[in-house]
């Protein structure tokens, strides 16, 4: 937040006082400046992306009588009616729904990880025939939309009349191109070849270098993988919306969707809606704030020194 | 090399796509009996709240003697179901049933996905209004679907205020007009109601009541007539109406529009039977306030609506038990017990024409408490609603009808222009898509 520089200005700052540049601030830190324009453009920022979530907190303390009645930023007092509205709903389908996503989500997320983690260590630390055709390939999947994709995955499962079941959700998931980008990025930054040399030497078997020494240390890499996946497929809609018929194996995203379009003589179920997209949210915020501490782990915490 | 891999291709899915034709020749047996007996299982998509308990009446009645089992997968409605379906048919995978709107229909016929139910549901012809009846048909001797809910249109009014401004319910158009100036005249910061250009079915069902016929068919090919004179009428009598700033300009459903009915700043509004509601939701303040009168009519003594929503129950061309589900389409839609559940579990207005004075309509909706006669009127409405002619790209017209008349209203520009584009669009669309195009 202090200037735009400021992800170099510790390199600068440790070499500034032996070379005696800025004599004037060689005893300390040199005072912070707010740059007032930076500033103003990222709170502007902050402000347009924190509005919307503003709204829906306080949107889903409204009453549907309150909702469109009463001043937008001024909380209501039927949240708890709300809440109890959303359970009853169908005999609690919503829950039903946010289990499903979490399923999607949590499963999808790990599997597809655990996939990238071997294929990104494997692009990484092994040299073979065709491996830069391998990761070429990989790196188109990384351009191309999943968007498309929903589609034509959709006709490949039905042919294995895999369509309208929970495996359709999670298959295509499970090989996710940017994760497998990302782990061989991570493993070959990460994972110094000596380590693995180190290992062989020792006798070590090439899984058990890959589980015992490479894995723990692409861990932060990993994660990152993970939160990406989890958050993807959380907010997923097409895929679902395409190859899911059944609302009781609806994600949440598909779910909230059927509430809203309930035909043109039926209204949409508005406080409904905004208080499940709010709750819907709160597990996100909690994985991130669950996992934010293992990303502190960085690149430093290799093994050999250089 | 290109032309032979791609033969190849063709070969392959043409090959598969027979297999399946034949697989599916051999499951089903309608083709050869009317009589189909045996067990039969269907999925069925609808959108309807409450579906699943008034399907549960068949499978535990009717269902169970004949039985076939339907198990309800409840959708989201709109043009993303259109869509869904039609992918799942490109897999030969579309449920049994589906619910679809009625200006959907061209759209999966034109796409193969929707199976001629003439041979069991031809005889509940006469149960329904034959301008609806009409749109399952698509003017051929098939039948498609058999109609479900109706949206005959009417006007709403604030009964307090029209009477606190010396208003009456206009009877015509024209005086709808003169109502709208009259009020702008005593109240300048009200609005009788506004033009939305977010709503195609609103517009396209006021063409219908002046005689538009936006899509009818020439032979083998497609006609146009969303330019027609009948529609040009419609669009210069609302644009006029919002170029001298009679009515407002804003479209509905919006928040704004919510507030603006129920604080009395918009106080009536063009809609259909389901408006009630609508205006539950949209404006609780104003609860026994409203009154309803039949849609304004373009001469005096003439007695006709258009339509707005409404949806039919169609049976796939995927189904391998195609005489089953026509069963249980007509049974669904006919049958008084399964209407009154569609009524009280779906809160729908039975296109069936026995249904609308039913002992569910006895009384009125509860926000129309006062008006002891709102559902004896509406099934008088109903009776007069002019068909609707839809065509196999009705989302295309009505996406350009949302750009081009948003601008004009916006800016409230002649409304003419608009409706050229709009027909211009929808042309070139069809031609696109392959279809011939009658000039």
């Amino acid at each position: 937040m202090t200037s735009p520089s400021s992800p170099s200005s510790l390199a600068v700052r440790k070499a500034a006082p032996a070379a005696g540049t800025t004599p004037g601030t060689a005893q300390g830190p040199p005072p912070r400046r707010i740059a007032v324009l930076p500033t103003a453009v990222l709170v502007l920022g902050a402000l347009y992306c924190l509005l919307p979530v503003l709204w829906v907190v306080i949107a889903s303390t409204k009453s549907g009588r309150e909702l469109f009645s009463t001043f937008t930023f001024w909380p209501g007092s039927g949240f708890a009616d709300n809440l109890t509205d959303l359970s009853a709903y169908r005999d609690g389908i919503y829950w039903r729904w946010m289990g499903n996503s979490a399923l999607y989500a949590g499963l999808g997320a790990l599997l597809s990880t655990a996939v990238s983690a071997v294929s990104g260590y494997a692009l990484a630390v092994y040299r073979f025939r065709g491996r830069e055709t391998v990761f070429n390939i990989l790196m188109a999947g990384v351009l191309m939309p999943p968007v498309i994709l929903a589609v034509p995955q959709y006709l490949l499962l039905a042919k294995a009349d895999l369509t309208d079941s929970y495996a359709s959700v999670l298959l295509p998931l499970i090989l996710s191109p940017y994760g497998v980008y990302l782990a061989r990025v991570y493993a070959s930054a990460a994972v110094p070849g000596d380590v693995v040399e180190a290992g062989r030497m020792d006798g070590a078997s090439e899984w058990r270098i890959f589980t015992r020494i490479a894995l723990p240390m692409m861990v932060p890499g990993l994660v990152t993988v993970f939160l990406f996946q989890f958050v993807a497929v959380w907010n997923n809609f097409l895929l679902p919306y395409i190859m899911l018929s059944d609302d009781e194996k609806f994600p949440i995203t598909l779910g909230l969707f059927t509430l809203l379009e309930q035909g043109s003589n039926t209204p949409a179920l508005y406080t409904l809606v905004i208080t499940g997209a709010l709750l819907a949210v709160v597990p996100l915020i909690a994985l991130f704030l669950v996992i934010q501490r293992f990303w502190s782990l960085d690149l430093l915490s290799g093994a050999v020194k250089s | 090399m290109p032309f032979t891999k791609h033969r190849r291709f063709h070969a392959t899915s043409l090959a598969l796509a027979l297999g399946a034709a034949t697989l599916t020749a051999c499951g089903s047996s309608d083709d050869e009996s009317q009589a189909e007996s045996g067990p039969a299982a269907l999925t069925y998509w609808a959108w309807t709240p409450g579906m699943d308990k008034v399907v549960d009446l068949w499978n535990k009645g009717p269902g169970k003697k004949e039985q076939i089992k339907v198990t309800v997968k409840k959708q989201a409605s709109g043009d993303t179901l259109v869509t869904k379906i039609l992918t799942a048919h490109k897999a030969k995978k579309a449920p049994d049933l589906v619910q679809a709107e009625y200006q959907a229909l061209p759209t999966l016929v034109s796409n193969d996905a929707l199976a001629d139910i003439s041979g069991e549901v031809g005889k509940a012809e006469s149960e329904f209004p034959a301008g609806v009846w009409q749109q399952t048909t698509l003017g051929s001797d098939a039948v498609y679907a058999v109609p479900q809910d109706s949206g005959p249109m009417m006007f709403y009014y604030r009964a307090d205020l029209f009477e606190k401004y010396g208003l009456k319910a206009p009877a015509t158009w024209d005086e709808f007009a003169k109502t709208a100036r009259a009020l702008k005249k005593k109240a300048p910061d009200k609005d009788l109601t506004t033009f939305s250009a977010n709503d195609s079915g609103l517009f396209a069902g006021l063409a219908q009541q002046a005689g538009a016929k936006w899509w009818t068919t020439e032979g083998e090919k497609w006609k146009v007539g969303i330019d027609d004179a009948a529609t040009r009428k419609v669009a210069d009598f609302w644009g006029g109406l919002v170029e001298e700033g009679a009515i407002d300009n804003q479209p509905m459903y919006t928040p704004a529009w919510n507030k603006a009915l129920n604080t009395g700043k918009q106080i009536a509004w063009v809609s259909a039977v389901w408006a009630p509601g609508t205006l539950t939701t949209a404006a609780p303040d104003t609860k026994g306030k409203w009154a309803m009168a039949p849609l304004p009519q373009w001469s005096k003594g003439e007695n006709t609506t258009g339509s707005w929503g409404g949806s039919s129950t169609a049976v796939t061309t995927d189904s391998d038990h195609k005489g089953a589900a026509a069963k249980f389409a007509a049974w669904l839609n006919t049958d008084p017990k399964a209407l009154g559940a569609l009524a009280k579990e779906g809160g729908i207005y039975p296109a069936a024409t026995a249904a609308q004075t039913s002992g569910a309509f006895a009384e009125p909706p509860a926000f129309f408490a006062g008006q002891k006669d709102f559902y004896p009127r509406a099934a008088e409405i109903a009776k007069t609603a002019a068909p609707g002619a839809w065509g196999p790209n009705v989302n295309v017209a009505y996406t350009s009808f949302k750009d081009a008349f948003g601008s004009a209203a916006k800016n409230k520009s002649d409304f003419g222009d608009a409706l050229t584009t709009m027909q211009d669009a929808t042309v070139a669309d069809l031609k696109k898509q392959g279809f011939g195009v009658a000039p």
